[in-house]
């Protein structure tokens, strides 16, 4: 068929109505504006909110829980084993949280192509002496180059410098709300009581912050030598193995055949963070929701105005006709006006959309609880560019649709007639 | 033994809104290669029913229609459409030029659809049309900004465009003053005897159709003479 004279007649017909045209594009350059930036604000949101909390959450975490043992003797015994055995007051076993043969299980995770790296940690409860009182805390035996690298833990170190553990020896950051506890000056030494009642002196070395008050009022960060030597343990001793993959995806699956191997419980992030897996749909899917609203919108504005068109453009729709131009092609002609009022517009509402996001990306935004935030955030995932485009031509597409099938329609005799 | 261009057999057409009405009854004719034929008759008698019927555009007729002797019954509307824009002319009584071009793009846009010629050449062909018909000053200018009768002769050069075996008119000269409407009749008149141009023309215009080769006269649906 011949496109290009299509295209010329469609073209002619869009300029010498060019006013009109102008009004339809801009409804669609805004809701394509509205769009864009509506779903990088709203998903630059997500993953902070997210972020405060996935990225410093292992995609993994091997570690044994406190628990009854499944296999009870009685399981085992061989008389019984035939009866379904009923067994009141079990209590959790003498469990050792340390991993087991945690070295082997490292090396063995530094092989695995899957995986993006780990960092091994001990979790210990604390008690922190200030004059009289005891505060509860937790002490956290860190690798402080691998957890930053993985989990961003420099991030959340706002006063001094997450290697400094490593470098002073028996030295912690303190979550700032627990050191504003104590009024804990930098340098300040702290004593720590360990559950099995030993006391232990440590520098202040730094502060961190997180942004979740109630975390921040209760942990702290040693090197992963100081809380061994701090329980009494050798240096072999880890709770917790931390395990980043490549593809968080991949995470639950990943999670159970560890467990099996290893023979330890292994969570993955998606159970441990379900809630904001939620939230985040929710939020994104309102986005989307008012984005797709505001170019149906536009849809028809487009509708209304190519309806308009039609109808001043009967006499020429009845000569196009008559000089030989099929009803596919009439369709075509208004069809390619549609569209490429949707493609204009869109392309435009693409550049004002990105245009609109960078600048709400430089608004300041400081707030206490996200230090490492300093202005607005947004994302600029090229998808939603991608689906603003696609949708704004579909949505022309269709709108163009039904006044495009009316046009051809038109029957060229009764409108040559009704002259 | 001239060719036959057009040729209608036994066409009945009725109009069924709001009641049905016979409006044309039994139309036998055949229109020659190179004839110059005047339709006329009373204004409500069918002539103008009867050439849309003949020009492809409304099928609901009874009756057989050949034209270059090919039935157009069968034919689908993207098919009528191509005989239309290949081998018919249309002037009408109201130019029907689209203003939202120059008036030469006007005169190529059936030969564009055509697509027999590359555009360089369509556009050749239509600025000798222009110069035939004596318009060819008027190329450029935009299609509302030319006065009816230079209107009507724009729309003759379209109508020729495709060289079309026939070329019909509804009332081309019903809308125009004596001087236009002159002008416009020599130049059917010409285009008939130098170019052997077959020609059919409705109109309610006496003197026009004394003029013509050959006169149809309809009255009440029927072909009286």
């Amino acid at each position: 068929m011949n496109l290009k004279l299509i295209i010329s007649i469609a073209k002619s017909l869009l300029l010498a109505r060019w006013k009109q045209t102008l009004v339809a594009a801009i409804g669609v350059t805004f809701s394509i504006t509205m769009f864009i930036t509506l779903l990088g604000f709203m998903t630059g949101l997500n993953d902070l909110l997210d972020g405060l909390i996935l990225n410093r959450t292992p995609h993994i975490r091997l570690y044994n829980e406190i628990k009854p043992n499944k296999n009870q003797p009685v399981n085992l015994a061989a008389e019984y084993k035939n009866g379904y055995n009923f067994i009141q007051s079990v209590k959790s076993g003498n469990a050792r949280q340390e991993i087991y043969n945690s070295e082997s299980i490292m090396e063995t995770l530094q092989k695995d192509s899957r995986i993006a790296g780990l960092s091994p940690k001990i979790i210990s409860q604390i008690f922190f002496n200030n004059g009289t009182i005891d505060i509860t805390g937790v002490v956290n035996g860190i690798d402080a180059v691998e957890e930053s690298r993985l989990f961003h833990f420099n991030e959340y170190v706002t006063t001094g410098n997450a290697a400094d553990i490593s470098k002073v020896p028996n030295s912690i950051i303190l979550g700032k709300g627990l050191a504003e506890k104590m009024l804990a000056d930098i340098g300040d030494v702290v004593q720590l009581t360990t559950t099995k009642g030993e006391r232990f002196p440590l520098k202040v070395v730094g502060y961190f912050q997180s942004g979740l008050q109630d975390f921040d009022k209760v942990q702290s960060f040693a090197t992963i030598a100081t809380v061994q030597k701090l329980m009494g343990k050798p240096a072999s001793y880890i709770t917790d193995i931390q395990v980043k993959l490549k593809d968080i995806q991949q995470a639950p699956a990943i999670a159970k055949e560890f467990a099996k191997i290893f023979e330890t419980d292994a969570e993955d992030i998606q159970t441990a963070n379900a809630q904001f897996e939620t939230g985040s749909f929710i939020r994104t899917l309102i986005s989307y929701a008012v984005g797709i609203t505001l170019l149906v919108v536009a849809g028809f504005g487009i509708y209304n105005i190519l309806n308009m068109m039609i109808y001043e453009k009967m006499d020429s729709i009845a000569i196009l006709k008559a000089t030989g131009f099929a009803g596919k092609d009439v369709k075509r002609i208004f069809l390619a006006i549609a569209i490429s009022i949707g493609f204009f517009g869109g392309l435009a509402g693409l550049l004002f959309g990105f245009g609109l996001s960078a600048f709400i990306d430089q608004i300041p935004f400081n707030t206490a609880a996200l230090p490492t935030i300093k202005t607005y955030p947004i994302n600029y995932n090229p998808v939603f560019y991608l689906i603003g485009a696609v949708f704004s031509l579909i949505t022309t597409y269709f709108a163009g649709w039904f006044p495009s099938r009316k046009a051809s329609k038109a029957d060229p005799v009764i409108i040559i007639r009704g002259k | 033994m001239s060719e036959k261009i057009l040729e209608a057999k036994n066409i009945n057409k009725y109009f069924h809104d709001p009641v049905t009405v016979k409006v044309l009854t039994d139309i036998n004719f055949s229109v020659n290669k190179g004839d110059f034929v005047a339709v006329t008759g009373k204004s409500g008698c069918g002539k103008s029913t009867l050439l849309y019927i003949l020009s492809t555009m409304d099928t609901d007729y009874e009756g057989e229609l050949l034209i270059d002797g090919e039935t157009m019954r069968q034919k689908k509307e993207a098919q009528l459409a191509r005989v239309r824009n290949e081998k018919i002319g249309f002037v009408f009584q109201f130019h029907y030029l689209l203003n939202e071009f120059n008036v030469l793009k006007n005169v190529m846009l059936p030969g564009l659809k055509l697509n027999k010629y590359p555009a360089k050449e369509v556009e050749h062909r239509a600025m000798e049309k222009l110069k035939m018909l004596g318009i060819e000053k008027l190329a450029l200018k935009n299609a509302a900004q030319v006065s009816g009768g230079e209107k009507q002769r724009v729309a003759i050069a379209r109508a020729l465009i495709n060289d079309p075996h026939i070329i019909m008119g509804d009332e081309p000269t019903g809308n125009l003053d004596k001087k236009n409407s002159e002008i416009v009749f020599d130049i059917f008149k010409q285009l008939a005897e130098e170019f052997q141009q077959t020609l059919l023309i409705v109109t309610h215009d006496q003197g026009f159709a004394e003029k013509t080769h050959r006169i149809i006269e309809m009255e009440d649906g029927r072909i009286i003479r």
